[in-house]
């Protein structure tokens, strides 16, 4: 390596001739789509049979209800879903290390409680409440960290604890029978409110233009610097479909979808817009940061990430605060929605729910697999199954009964795909 | 011969009352490849780990380039420029060859990771090691053999402008062909200066590529000789017996008084 600097003109011409044809380098779109199936033929499926079950499930709702298409239900069911969407994007972290945090659902009411008691009880504002909810969900996550990773305890018993005792903490200051009341006209509008129409065109278009240049950049460098890149069709295809799903999603929910004709429901349901900016937030943090390629090197191999310097402790310390904060967002969405707190919010199915949307979507419970849309995508899954089987029938029953079919279904996606992808080494 | 890169003397190591290095000498030269040799639990793994910087030592002196230094962990010793390729590997299955080439390292622009920068230097150290047998720097370890792994573990040694490479084991579960690609691989890094030293336990692996051969038995460096100067026999019996003719330990150190 010393003697390098003088040929390293000579060193790069080897490089184009030793890589140029790489071989996973698709030159044209027919090229690209081989290497996807051959991808997919591998294990890695990534969320494509969510995104195909959620297709499947549109089509079986909306033949079998006639509510089910209905602008207004689906605007509902988007407002359902984020909750679940920001849950389970909470857990990715936790995911990705292999680890799980069963004590998220609530972790996350304990930090909507703190908050409706800051301004029911303390008279604070908005942002002081959500502050208190964001800290109260970093304390926890950073005691079940410690614990997991300093002490070395499974996460698994460590938030089943938390889980039992975050409830009792919950029934203490509630009481039972009672609830607190979530009401602040901010907080709550986040779950019953919506974005002016025009603000939702501008936003969506903002965001096409920006991806659309981004990628045109990485596209440039690549092609610039020989690098491995999808051809330009490809990137061309990903832009308009972005476009086309914003744009369409702005369009219909931009229209007026009350009963009622004297009061127009219209625009963009706020939660949307929350869901959509923690999404673009993790998808950074994961992608583009230092912190999320440790979280995927951690969750590959511990000892690995150990010998490159990275400190193991801390990352799985942070990941569970992380987890615990988003949690906390999410039991606020969860209140908004509902409007109260009760000892019971954030307990029950919520958690499992959460996880389901997480390993429905794509993410590996084995870790180091795992993307923030893999979340988002089960997310919607998990909500429309909710949403779909309401509308037929009233049977909570059967709502658990599927609900659990389908995380089952999706856990064995997981474990095949994760065989498939030793056999075949990809 | 030229001055040694890196050199260790009168080094000893006790784990509590367990004495596991007595007075080692050890030197690695630049452009050549320092076989150490010796049975198993001789001490070897313990002393590429002295060197590494994950033991501390107890007595003696660690130095570098002619000039005593001081190593208080891993990162200290990497910066030195010495890179060990441990035996059980370290790579992320999960991750391509580029990011488990920086893993701990990344380059950043902006705050960012710089990808295009990471994946070019990549091609480029595999290119300048003539690796050919990996297509593609975006291809994910998990896809790659044995041998193609201990290639991606080496080139992300010799990433860093590192001066010393050691490698323990780095064959012991590879095939013919793949422990050919290896051993040629290991050869070019001393042909381009590096100091390399290679933990084997197989002596044709030995008299292929090494310059030099230390022996150690039970602890002790029983032989620091030019490959050229011995033959297969006499270094088993190194390792074995501790000694070979008037080569090795004089008297042997099981049953003398330590
Ligand atoms: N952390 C430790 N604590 C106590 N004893 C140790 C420790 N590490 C190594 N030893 C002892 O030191 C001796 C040398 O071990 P070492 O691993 O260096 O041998 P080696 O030459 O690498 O052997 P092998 O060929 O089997 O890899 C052995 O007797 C071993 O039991
Ligand atoms: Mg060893």
């Amino acid at each position: 390596m010393t003697t390098d600097t003088n040929e390293s003109g000579g060193t790069a011409t080897v490089a184009d001739t030793d890589f140029a044809r790489d071989s996973l380098q698709a030159h044209s779109l027919g090229e690209a789509f081989q290497a996807y199936l051959n991808k997919l033929r591998g294990g890695d499926m990534g969320s494509l049979p969510a995104i195909l079950g959620l297709i499947v499930l549109a089509i079986i709702f909306g033949l079998a209800s006639d509510t089910f298409t209905t602008k207004l239900n689906i605007a509902n069911l988007i407002t359902q879903a984020g909750p679940i969407c920001v849950l389970a994007l909470a857990l990715v972290p936790v995911l990705l290390l292999g680890e799980i945090d069963l004590s998220a659902g609530v972790a996350g009411s304990t930090g909507a409680m703190t908050a409706g008691l800051m301004i029911v009880d303390h008279g604070q504002s908005w942002p002081v409440a959500f502050l208190g909810a964001v800290v109260v969900g970093a304390v926890i996550g950073v005691v079940i960290g410690l614990l997991v990773s300093r002490l070395g305890i499974p996460s698994f018993v460590v938030t089943l604890a938390f889980f039992l005792g975050l409830q009792g903490v919950m029934l203490k200051f509630i009481g039972q029978g009672g609830s607190v009341r979530f009401d602040n006209e901010f907080l709550r509008g986040l779950a019953i409110k919506n974005v002016d129409p025009t603000v939702g065109w501008i936003g969506a278009i903002v965001i096409v233009v920006v991806f659309a240049g981004l990628s045109l950049r990485t596209y440039r460098t690549q092609v610039s610097q020989k690098l491995q890149h999808p051809p330009m069709s490809v990137v061309v295809l990903r832009i308009a479909a972005l476009a086309v799903i914003l744009l369409g999603v702005v369009w219909f929910l931009n229209q007026n979808r009350s009963r009622n004709p004297n009061f127009p429901i219209e625009g963009i349901p706020r939660m949307l817009i929350v869901v959509a900016v923690l999404l673009i937030v993790w998808m950074f943090i994961l992608n583009r940061t230092r912190y999320g390629r440790y979280l995927y090197a951690v969750g590959g191999n511990a000892e690995a990430a150990r010998r490159a310097g990275i400190n193991v402790a801390r990352i799985r310390t942070s990941a569970f605060v992380a987890c615990s904060m988003m949690a906390a967002v999410s039991g606020i969405l969860l209140a908004a929605n509902t409007g109260k707190i009760s000892p019971g919010s954030g307990g029950g199915n919520v958690l499992l729910y959460a996880v389901g949307a997480a390993v429905i979507g794509g993410v590996s419970l084995f870790g180091g697999r795992g993307r923030a849309t893999d979340a988002i995508i089960g997310g919607l899954v998990i909500a429309t199954i909710n949403n779909g089987l309401l509308l037929l029938n009233n049977a909570s029953w059967i709502n658990s009964v599927v609900t659990g079919g389908v995380l089952l279904l999706a856990a064995s996606v997981d474990a095949i795909s994760r065989r498939r992808r030793s056999a075949a080494g990809v | 011969m030229s001055e040694p890169l890196l050199e260790l003397r009168g080094v000893n190591k006790s784990f509590g009352v367990v004495h596991v290095l007595h007075d080692i000498d050890f030197a690695v030269y630049p452009g050549q490849v320092t076989a150490l040799v010796g049975d198993n639990g001789a001490g070897k793994s313990t002393l590429v780990k002295i060197i590494a910087g994950i033991y501390g030592r107890d007595t003696g002196d660690y130095l570098f380039e002619g000039k005593p230094v001081e190593v208080h962990g891993p990162r200290d010793v990497a910066a030195l420029g010495v890179e060990v390729v441990y035996q059980d590997l370290a790579l992320c299955d999960n991750l391509d060859i580029t990011q488990n080439m920086f893993l701990g390292r990344e380059q950043t622009k902006g705050g960012t990771l710089d990808e295009p920068a990471m994946e070019a230097r990549a091609r480029e150290t595999l290119a300048s090691l003539s690796v050919r047998t990996v297509k593609s720097v975006r291809q994910t370890v998990a896809s790659l053999s044995g041998g193609q792994r201990q290639t991606v573990a080496i080139a992300k040694a010799v990433l860093w402008n590192s001066k010393i490479v050691l490698l323990d084991e780095p064959t012991a579960a590879l095939g013919v062909a793949q422990t050919r690609q290896v051993l040629d691989l290991v050869r070019r890094l001393a042909d381009r200066g590096l100091g390399v030293v290679l933990i084997s336990h197989n002596m044709g692996d030995v008299f292929e590529v090494a310059d030099r051969i230390t022996a150690l038995y039970l602890g002790r460096v029983a032989a620091d000789v030019p490959t050229k100067d011995v033959n297969h026999s006499q270094v088993v019996e190194l390792i074995t017996a501790g000694r070979s003719g008037n080569l090795g330990i004089s008297e042997n150190p099981a049953t003398a008084s330590v």
